[in-house]
């Protein structure tokens, strides 16, 4: 493990990119617990002062101190997004790993069913939930839903993965050997899907994050609860761009160009150390 | 039988196929979208009861009771969730998607015609030239994957790819409508012009919807570009590709009739898909530079709570993804003789 992280700290760009601004974002949560303000507190420092020593990023019309303000914003849309991934790996990985295995009937209804939700527009179905629940929604509710509307891809890839390893010799001596489905599923197969699903778990919890961010923007979630949406929100509403306060928007806009390519290039350059070839050339071997 | 017989045959099951498939989403999509509202626990008929209410007039027990009894029935909530279901299904076939609220009595289905030329337009431009660029750059660095420019790219499209589009458009706006002011900040074109197809309208369109579309252009670009070349890389290695470079075929051949072509096929795919993703509109851009579009119309339906609109709107993407990626599907023989011939 740390082999392998010295290795790649070395050789990848997009890795020592990636853990800097995993870093950041860790740092910001962690700030979060040391806040002087509470999340949403309004008129607690002077409005509209650009970003200085003081303030960081900033203060916005409403009194806020923008700095602080981002640290609760990206922990709670970064915990939203870790539980959406994780629900819906958890739907993913079921649906993909038995209908691979078990074929036949359960296979056939799975990826029916499994088509229309890759085709299926989800903005305008989140749009409906979130408008009629909106005052009953809360964090749980919003990635349980986004995690029903988004496993649909990632369980077909799994399944796709799960479709070759069945044919492999070691999965006929499991069974021969007697070993009971759940374990051939979850103990052999799995090691072999688990890259596809760190790959997807980071897309999955980008995408999160952007539905989210999509749905606070037009005022559709709890916009007393900071998030990265509602911080965009609530400068729109107070007309930033047009007053000339750019930095309400340069601070939730440039947190999260920073933390999703970050992010992004971190699972691009763990995929590519999965590849064996690319291990391969790390070492200095041919390729 | 004769081998046209055959051929027919199975590709007559192939349209079935993807007939059956497309009528499967548009009925899941269009059940989920009538039992949301109906398993929620709030109403939209008491919401816009409540929302008058809060109003300055006075107003009687009786007339809100007939007021919720025309909601319903505009709403059609009237009768056993069973009849409900029904009539929502025959509506639908009709094309009767109920009046909206905040532009009554004009029909749901009209404000979205009105809308839809312009979402169709900034969207399926920006699609297709992004896809082009896309393919064409991500092709051309898979395949000379060892020269330096090709690693900018790469970078470049790295780090715009998990950007999400509506991110850029605030940049875009940030930096080329306030600090280097020299695109207009809203609406789609020119205050004081009539809309029409002369060139005067036409240019004030493209200039006012230009910061948009880049916006699209941008995020589209990257992704497209990073799926092509990790098709190249996987073709370069096969061995025609190979046997071809060694049998000294011309290089833009080999790049344009041996890889391309085949690296092309998952990209129709995915482009059929995202054309359908179209008819729900780039909500953010739309409403962050003023487009009258769907997004924008979706937006005020919110603001309006317009229940029916938000319906329509739902309803009509929902069928609008899935014919187009049944187009798309139907299409695809012409540009796989594989699935041509199987």
């Amino acid at each position: 493990m740390r082999k392998a992280f010295a290795g790649l700290w070395k050789t990848s760009g997009y890795f020592r990119f990636g853990i800097v601004s995993l870093a950041f974002a860790i740092f910001m949560i962690i700030m979060s617990f040391f806040s002087p303000f509470k999340p949403m507190e309004s008129f607690a420092v002077t409005p509209d002062l650009p970003p200085s020593f003081a303030h960081l990023f900033g203060t916005n019309s409403r009194g806020q101190d923008l700095f602080w303000q981002m640290t609760f914003a990206l922990r709670n849309s970064l915990m939203f997004g870790v539980m959406t991934a994780v629900l819906s790996r958890i739907i993913a990985i079921w649906v993909g790993m038995y209908a691979g295995y078990k074929g036949g009937l359960f296979d056939k209804v799975a990826m029916a069913v499994n088509d229309s939700f890759v085709i299926m527009p989800v903005l305008p179905i989140l749009l409906l939930l979130n408008f009629l629940l909106r005052d009953k929604m809360n964090w749980f509710y919003m990635a349980l839903m986004m995690a029903v509307l988004g496993w649909a891809y990632d369980a077909r890839l799994i399944r796709a993965q799960v479709l070759s390893l069945k044919e492999r010799v070691f999965s006929d001596t499991a069974v021969f050997c007697g070993m009971p489905t759940r374990r051939i599923i979850f103990k052999e197969h799995m090691p072999y899907v688990m890259p596809i699903i760190f790959a997807t778990t980071i897309n999955n919890l980008l995408w999160s994050i952007g539905m989210e961010v999509t749905l606070s923007i037009l005022g559709l979630t709890n916009i007393n609860k900071a998030s990265i949406g509602v911080v965009i929100f609530w400068a729109n509403q107070h007309q930033a761009m047009i007053s000339g306060i750019w930095w309400w928007l340069a601070a939730p806009v440039g947190v999260t160009v920073f933390v999703f390519t970050g992010l992004y290039l971190l699972s691009v350059a763990l995929n590519e150390y999965i590849d064996p070839r690319t291990r391969l050339r790390m070492k200095g071997g041919a390729v | 039988m004769s081998i046209r017989d055959v051929f027919s045959k199975v590709f007559l099951k192939y349209i079935m196929q993807r007939l059956g498939q497309c009528v499967l989403v548009i009925f899941i999509g269009i059940t989920i979208t009538f039992f949301i509202p109906r398993l929620a626990p709030t109403n939209p008929v008491e919401i816009k009861i409540n929302q008058m209410m809060n109003g300055p007039a006075k107003i009687y027990p009786e007339a809100i009771a007939a007021f919720r009894e025309a909601m319903n029935d505009l709403y059609g909530l009237k009768g056993t969730i069973g009849e409900q279901y029904l009539s929502f299904w025959k509506r639908f076939f009709h094309g009767d998607l109920g009046p909206s609220i905040f532009a009554y009595p004009r029909p749901v289905s009209e404000l979205i015609w009105r809308s839809m030329p312009w979402t169709i337009g900034l969207l399926l431009s920006t699609s297709l030239i992004s896809w082009l660029i896309g393919n064409l750059l991500g092709g051309l660095a898979g395949y000379h994957s060892d020269k330096r420019w090709t690693k900018w790219v790469e970078l470049a499209a790295n780090c715009v790819r998990p950007i999400p589009y509506y991110i850029f458009a605030f940049i875009l706006l940030v930096v080329f409508c306030f600090l280097i002011p020299i695109f207009p900040t809203t609406d789609a074109y020119a205050r004081g012009l009539k809309e029409g197809w002369n060139l005067q309208f036409m240019l004030s369109v493209l200039y006012h919807t230009f910061l948009p579309a880049l916006s699209l252009v941008l995020t589209g670009v990257g992704a497209w570009l990073l799926g092509m070349r990790a098709l190249v890389s996987n073709i370069i290695s096969e061995d025609y590709v190979q046997y071809a470079e060694v049998g000294g075929v011309n290089k833009k051949t080999i790049l344009g009739q041996y890889i391309m072509r085949n690296a092309l096929l998952p990209q129709i795919t995915g482009l059929g898909m995202s054309l359908g993703s179209i008819f729900s509109g780039a909500l953010i851009t739309e409403f962050v530079f003023g487009i009258p579009g769907m997004g924008t119309l979706s937006y005020k339906a919110i603001l309006n709570f317009d229940y029916s609109l938000i319906m329509g709107v739902s309803i009509f993407s929902i069928v609008g993804v899935s014919v187009s990626v049944l187009v798309v599907d139907l299409l695809y023989p012409i540009f796989d003789p594989r699935v041509r011939l199987n």
